[in-house]
């Protein structure tokens, strides 16, 4: 009976997160700069930001580098960046899923050339060594990102959580 | 773990092999040498029989022993995490219990493993961890792992300042026409989001320079300002503390502000130039603004286009009694002269 309860319990704990969509709620922008943002841009930036996390995961679940090339640039890209090259040489993955998004955008440079948004998010944090699951933990966050467009789309270039 | 495991189920296989042997010491065994043969090959079948069930039984025992001991192990490894650690500072987690862990610190920004000792604190030294953002703490000692959570915040000190200033050339004189957006980083290139001023400055060859602070919010302030009257570069400063950025503006003559032209006749053509062409404050319209002279005569439209060389822009036109000739360049209209006063 211990035996089962103990196959049952590293089972349930091996299983992947889920892949389900975070539930997200764009709070009214509270711009603090001249330049107007269109509806347009809001949700292409928003768009593009939600998918960024899609990378993080698979990212950071897969120590690949070149899976955050779509979505980061600039410190943020190095950041994780150094992350994965860490992980891999300790054995480690993580996985990201976030669960909900409280998006509010504050600020669109008047030059156009950057938009800053502060996002409530919810993630489970799943972490490995070498294969086996360590542990999940549910977090909750306060991320001050910054992104400025690229060619087809805005990339992320500043991802950092503050204190609540 | 595994290791000790084994230690184990060694000591309880000793301890049943003496137990098998005891109880060989009660069998009676008779003197004819065949049947001690097969007595002594049944009473090994017995002992080896004994042995294994016995042997099953306290592995069953020690095994469940084991898991208790761990689970008890496991409860007693506790950790004390600090609330908030500054970027690049040393900080310490203290945890409680005995034996040997792993500890993790994990965010997307950074991760590190750590073998510790329960017990004891776990130093970090000053940079181990500087990219700011929400950790999880992880220790896991054999049973079910300890988790907690803080914030790694930016440091104080501004070492760096993202600049973005538009445009690098503009005309003079239009009101908030340069605008400079600044983001503020610490030393390990985290935002600094406690508000903090950053002064801007832009100043040209000629005239005061402007100046205004702004108190960062989420890490950015901007601002915009107005290009002078005179054309030539300036430059636009952002600092905060001792750091600074530096932009390059380029402010260059507006558009032409009036136009006038002089003709005189020269053999069958007429001679045309402007005065030099100028903006609103005085500057020199550049080189290469084109100026388009048109000449009307009995329903018959001429049209030359000329660019502006050293200020001024010259062209010949047919000479007709009675012609009317007129020039502009852009929004502006120049003077309209009939020749030949007809």
């Amino acid at each position: 009976m211990t035996k089962l309860l103990l196959v049952c319990t590293v089972f349930a704990a091996s299983l992947p997160l889920r892949a389900d969509q975070a539930a997200v709620r764009i709070e009214p922008t509270n711009l603090h700069g001249p330049r107007v943002l269109v509806k347009q841009t809001e949700t292409a930036v928003i768009q593009d930001y939600l998918e960024s996390w899609q990378s993080v995961d698979a990212a950071l679940g897969q120590n690949r580098v070149d899976l955050l090339d779509r979505d980061f640039v600039g410190t943020a890209k190095e950041k994780l960046t150094d992350t994965i090259q860490e992980q891999t040489k300790l054995g480690l993955t993580t996985r990201y899923q976030d669960r909900s998004h409280d998006i509010q955008i504050v600020f669109y440079s008047p030059e156009g050339l950057s938009i800053q948004l502060i996002d409530k998010v919810e993630y489970d944090m799943q972490l490995l060594d070498h294969d086996k699951v360590q542990t999940t933990q549910r977090v909750h966050a306060r991320y001050n990102v910054v992104l400025t467009p690229a060619e087809v789309r805005w990339r992320v270039r500043v991802f950092q959580a503050d204190p609540e | 773990m595994c290791r000790s495991q084994l230690h184990f189920a060694d000591q309880y296989k000793t301890v049943d092999f003496f137990a098998v042997h005891n109880d060989l010491a009660n069998i009676s065994v008779p003197p004819d040498s065949a049947i001690q043969s097969v007595v002594s090959a049944r009473r090994r079948d017995i002992q080896f029989g004994r042995f294994r069930m016995k042997c099953a039984l306290r592995l069953l025992v020690g095994g469940l022993a084991l898991a208790t001991m761990q689970q008890a192990l496991a409860q007693s490894g506790t950790m004390s995490l600090p609330k908030t650690v500054e970027a690049g500072s040393a900080f310490s987690i203290q945890t409680s219990g005995s034996g040997k862990a792993v500890l993790y610190i994990v965010g997307p920004a950074e991760v590190l493993k750590r073998d510790v000792q329960l017990g004891q604190p776990t130093s970090f030294a000053a940079g181990d961890l500087h990219n700011a953002g929400r950790y999880v703490a992880v220790l896991v000692g054999g049973g079910s792992p300890e988790n907690g959570e803080f914030d790694l915040t930016p440091a104080k000190q501004p070492a760096n300042l993202s600049f973005l200033a538009k445009p690098s050339r503009i005309s003079v004189s239009l009101h908030d026409g340069i605008s400079g957006a600044a983001y503020v980083f610490d030393a390990y290139r985290n935002l600094i989001t406690t508000p903090m001023p950053v002064s801007f400055q832009l100043s040209g060859l000629s005239g005061p320079a402007q100046e205004r602070t702004v108190v960062t919010r989420n890490g950015g302030a901007w601002t915009a300002m107005d290009s002078a009257s005179k054309d030539g570069a300036a430059q636009f400063v952002a600092r905060v503390g001792n750091i600074s950025a530096t932009r390059v503006i380029q402010q260059v003559p507006g558009e032409p502000c009036g136009l006038k032209m002089s003709a005189r006749p020269s053999g069958q053509k007429i001679e045309l130039q402007t005065e030099p062409v100028r903006d609103c404050s005085g500057n020199a319209v550049p080189d290469g603004t084109v100026v388009t002279f048109t000449e009307l005569y009995n329903g018959t439209q001429t049209t030359v286009d000329v660019p502006l060389k050293r200020g001024i822009a010259q062209a010949e036109m047919p000479a007709y009694n009675g012609a009317k000739i007129s020039a502009a360049t852009g929004v502006v209209l120049g003077n309209e002269i009939r020749w030949g006063g007809q």
